[in-house]
Parts: C-alpha cells; structure tokens; sequence
C-alpha cells in the first residue's frame, strides 16, 4: 500500500502555476527521488504536502487520510516530517534545545531518542550545548535530520539536504540516508544532486517545470540517456 | 549631596521598575512579530480605569487585583486575535497602522465612558503607605516595585530560557515557518506573548496609578512612549535589554526632575533654572545619542560568530 498518493497536484503562486497537476505516490518502505532544475517546483511539492504552502486543486492522502488542507502542526502530528531546505536550524536554540524542539508534540519520554540521533551524529553530541546558529553547514545539516527524526517519522521529507555542502559531507549526508531507510522510515528526497540521490533511490522521478517526466527505478533512470544529459552530466551513472 | 540626590534616586529606580514592566511587553512582542504594538501603552492606562470602575462598584481589592489583571490580559488576548492576527501575512506597516487604530480606540472608549474627566485610582492600602528609608520618605510602592520587578523578570526569563513553551517562543522569533513544521501552533504562542505582556502591564499599572493616583484616557500614553523608548533603548527584542533600559531612563528622568534643587544645594547655580521641564526632552536626547553610537541599543541582538 501506498504511503503517500499525490493526485493531480496544482499550486500556483500569485497566477504563476508552480506545479501544474502532479501526481505520484510514494510506497511505505521506500526511498523515492525527486529530481529537476531550479524552478521545477519540486520543494514547493514538499511544501504543499506539509501544509506550507496552500494548494490549489488536487488531493494529497498520507497513510489512508486525506492531509490536503490541513494546517502544518496536524500533519507534522501524523508523522509526515520534513527536513526544509537551507537546514533552517533555529540558531537562538542549543542543539540540545533543537532535538527537544523536534518532538514538541511528543508527550512520552524523549530520551532514547536524543542518544539515537547522537549515535548517528557523534559531532552533535559533542556540541548539545552550543546555540545551532555556531554550527557549520554541515553539522547544521545534522541537526535539521536528526530534528525531524525525534518525531519518529513515518514519512521523511528531505529539501536539498546536499545543498552547499562539501563532497565528504554530502556523502556522509547520503550514507545516514541510506541507514534511515534501513531503519525503515520513508523517504522522500528532493535534489538537484541527481547523481548521489539516484544512486540509493528505490524509485525516482524527474520534475519539470511543474509536470512530471521520466519516472522509474532509481538504476533506470541513472541509465536513461536523456536524464544523463539533463541532469547527470558528462561521466556521470558509471 | 547624597542627602539630596537620594530621594530622587530612589523614585527614578521605582518609576523605572514600572516602565520597565510596560517595556517588556513592547520588546516581547517586537521579538515575536516586528510589530510596535503602540496599543501596549493604552492597555496600561485600561487596565487602571478598570481598577478604577471595579473598586467604585464595590469588588473587594484583595478580589479587584487579580481580576484586573486577568481582564488586562484578556484584553492584550483579544486585541491581538481582532486587530493584529487577520493581517498576519500583510506587510508590517498595515499591521503598524492597526495597532494605531487600536490605540486610539481604546483611548476614545474610556473617554466615552470617563467624559475625559480624571478618575482616581483606589488606594491599595499596604503599598499607599509611607516609609522613610535614610533621608527620603517615600510610599511604599516606591520599594515595592524594583522589587517586584525583579522577581516578575527573573520568574520570566526562567518561563522563557527553561520551559516547552519559553522553548517555542524562542523557535517562533526566529522563524514562523519552520516552526510550524516542528508542530507549534504559531498563533497560540503569539497569543501567550501578549497575554504575558499585558498582565505584566497591569501589573505595572497598578504601581503606577498608586503612586500617581489618577488615571485619564490618555495616561497610558507618556509611560507607553517612555517604556518603548526604553525597550529600543537596551535593544528591542531583548527582554534584559528592555528592563536595564527602563532602570536607566526611570533614574536620569527622576535625576533631571531634581537637577535645579541638587545643584542649587551643591552651590553650582545661583537660582533654580526649571531644568526640570526638560525630563522628557531628556529621555528622547538620551535615545538618540545611544542609537546613534549603538543603533541596535544596548542588548541588541547579536549576531552569531561561527565558530
């Protein structure tokens, strides 16, 4: 059963249509790649699916619900998280204070959680007590992943979480990726790195300008000669 | 000379506390939504006329206390959820523009209701009384209010720095979005800011009025303008800022009013000069040249050195 359904997604920002009827779904287990250019509309997508954003027609369905018109504090509460673009970490926080903040609407004891996310980012274990805001990038990363895990998510959704990132983090970025969906939280990943995203994606599609184009495995689709040139680039898929 | 100075010390220290109770509730809701609520000062001088009517009418003031203070807050409550909320995604300056709305309405309804006439304020008998502390007799409210002050500020700031929800209003300062999408309830946490900051207003009216003992439509308007030059002062946005700022502005306004029969008693000056007209000028001079050697004020906020 499908975790997600998208059906016929339309957001449009003051006349300009950013996403001209999307839909896809998302299957319980899986890690699914978003991939496109600047402007495809592939965060306001993730946007739209938390309740950032207000949609214009269409239907969104988390776990047998319809979320679509929800407010975002409703669907965070149902375990669709997201980690946004640009980490947005809150930097007047600790880290500590960060994690905490993750499972504001968690009544239950939080404390197992807090190691876990220390077992799987010892730096930010290292620094619980310095404000986020003296981070680097790629510790600020961390932080905005394991924030959205201490609501245990059922649904991930992560926003370019390569973005501006150094190659040995980005790669250590992937690899927890990679343990998330081990750990069988599902995920869904928007990035303009088609190339690291592809490579442990169950299944992928390309978003252009609003509409949807090839879709498949993520294998399939780091051979496809078309996605090669558009987004992979010269000697890239080897 | 500490003879002569000492008094006037000691009431700058007391009117301080109390533009510093009014300060805190302009630098809270600053830090939560850039927004000048220029009404702020107006719920002050509301919740004294409330106080006023509530005690005529007869309530106990053991009973009058707690319910003006639960009636201001409802007040800040509901003016943000009328006035200020259904422009959450209209530019700043609309919502600037209500709140001036706001201000003016609550002025002319108690002026509806008083016929602009000065109302006075009930005596709350054990802070109405006198002390003598040294040389200076005094009410008791004058000793009463840094203290209080203190206490309100350190219970607030251990509100903010240690509890869930101190915690998301820290997150929601910074930014709306994302803590929408931790789970908080952004609206309910600006509402909590200005239900703190208007009990903490009627709280410092209360101190006010007793040691000015009447109150008209436009009373909330200099301690307003003062407590908010006071919070722009130590850094709006910063609530320590906010309350340094109003101790300082409290203490040289008080300092100046006594500045004639100080000197005169020192023997620098001959004759008095009516120095003491120029209080208020003072308080707005001293703004301007503290924002113009330091343009975020004294705690503005810092900006985060990576390390």
């Amino acid at each position: 059963m499908s975790l997600l359904k998208v059906m016929n997604l339309k957001v449009s920002y003051g006349g300009i249509e950013a996403l001209k009827g999307v839909s896809f779904e998302v299957e319980k287990g899986q890690t699914v790649a978003v991939i496109g250019a600047n402007g495809a509309g592939k965060s306001t997508t993730l946007r739209a699916i938390s309740g950032l954003v207000p949609i214009k027609s269409g239907t969104i369905t988390y776990d047998g619900n319809v979320i679509s018109g929800q407010q975002p504090q409703q669907i965070v509460s149902e375990g669709l998280c997201m980690v946004p673009e640009g980490r947005r970490v809150f930097p007047n926080l600790t880290v500590l204070e960060n994690l905490r903040i993750g499972a504001y609407l968690r009544k239950d004891d939080i404390t197992a959680d807090i190691e876990h996310v220390y077992q799987l980012f010892p730096r930010l274990k290292e620094r619980s007590w310095q404000l986020a805001g003296t981070l680097s990038g790629g510790e600020q990363q961390m932080l905005a992943v394991g924030r959205a895990l201490m609501m245990r998510p059922k649904l991930l959704m992560m926003d370019e979480p390569s973005l501006g990132l150094a190659p040995l983090i980005i790669k250590n970025i992937f690899e927890i990726i990679e343990t998330l969906h081990e750990e069988g939280i599902t995920i869904l990943l928007v990035e303009q790195n088609a190339n690291a995203a592809l490579r442990i994606a169950d299944y992928a599609f390309v978003l252009e300008t609003g509409m949807l184009g090839t879709q498949g495995t993520g294998r399939d689709l780091l051979n496809d000669p078309a996605v090669k040139a558009a987004y992979l680039g010269k000697g890239a898929g080897k | 000379m500490f003879n002569t100075v000492f008094p006037y010390l000691l009431s700058g220290i007391s009117v301080g506390g109390q533009y510093a109770l009014i300060a805190i509730g302009y630098t809270m809701v600053y830090g939560i939504l850039r927004l000048i609520n220029f009404a702020h000062g107006d719920v002050f001088m509301v919740a004294g006329i409330i106080m006023v009517y509530m005690a005529a009418s007869g309530v106990p003031l053991l009973v009058c206390i707690p319910l003006v203070l639960l009636l201001t807050s409802l007040i800040g409550f509901a003016i943000e959820r009328i006035a200020y909320k259904p422009l959450r995604t209209a530019p700043r300056m609309s919502v600037m523009i209500s709140a001036i709305g706001v201000s003016y309405t609550l002025q002319n309804l108690v002026l509806y209701i008083t016929g602009g006439l000065n109302q006075i304020y009930p005596t709350i008998p054990f802070i109405s009384g006198s002390v003598t502390i040294g040389p200076a007799t005094t009410k008791v409210v004058t000793v009463v209010t840094p203290i209080l002050t203190i206490v309100l500020v350190f219970a607030l700031v251990q509100l903010i720095n240690h509890t869930k929800v101190g915690m998301a209003m820290r997150a929601v300062s910074k930014d709306f979005e994302t803590s929408q999408l931790m789970g908080i309830n952004i609206n309910r946490v600006i509402s909590t800011t200005f239900v703190i900051g208007s009990f903490l207003a009627g709280v410092g009216s209360m101190l006010y009025f007793t040691n000015y003992t009447t109150v008209i439509q436009t009373s909330g308007a200099m301690p307003g303008l003062k407590a908010f030059v006071a919070a722009v002062f130590g850094g709006i946005g910063s609530i320590p800022g906010a309350v340094v700022g109003a101790f300082i502005i409290g203490i040289a306004e008080n300092i100046i009013k006594g500045l004639d029969i100080i000197l005169f008693k020192a023997g620098l000056i001959a004759k008095p000069m009516g120095l003491a007209t120029f209080s208020d000028a003072f308080t707005f001079a001293l703004l301007i040249v503290i924002l113009a050697v330091k343009p975020t004020g004294l705690f503005g906020e810092k900006t985060i050195d990576k390390v």
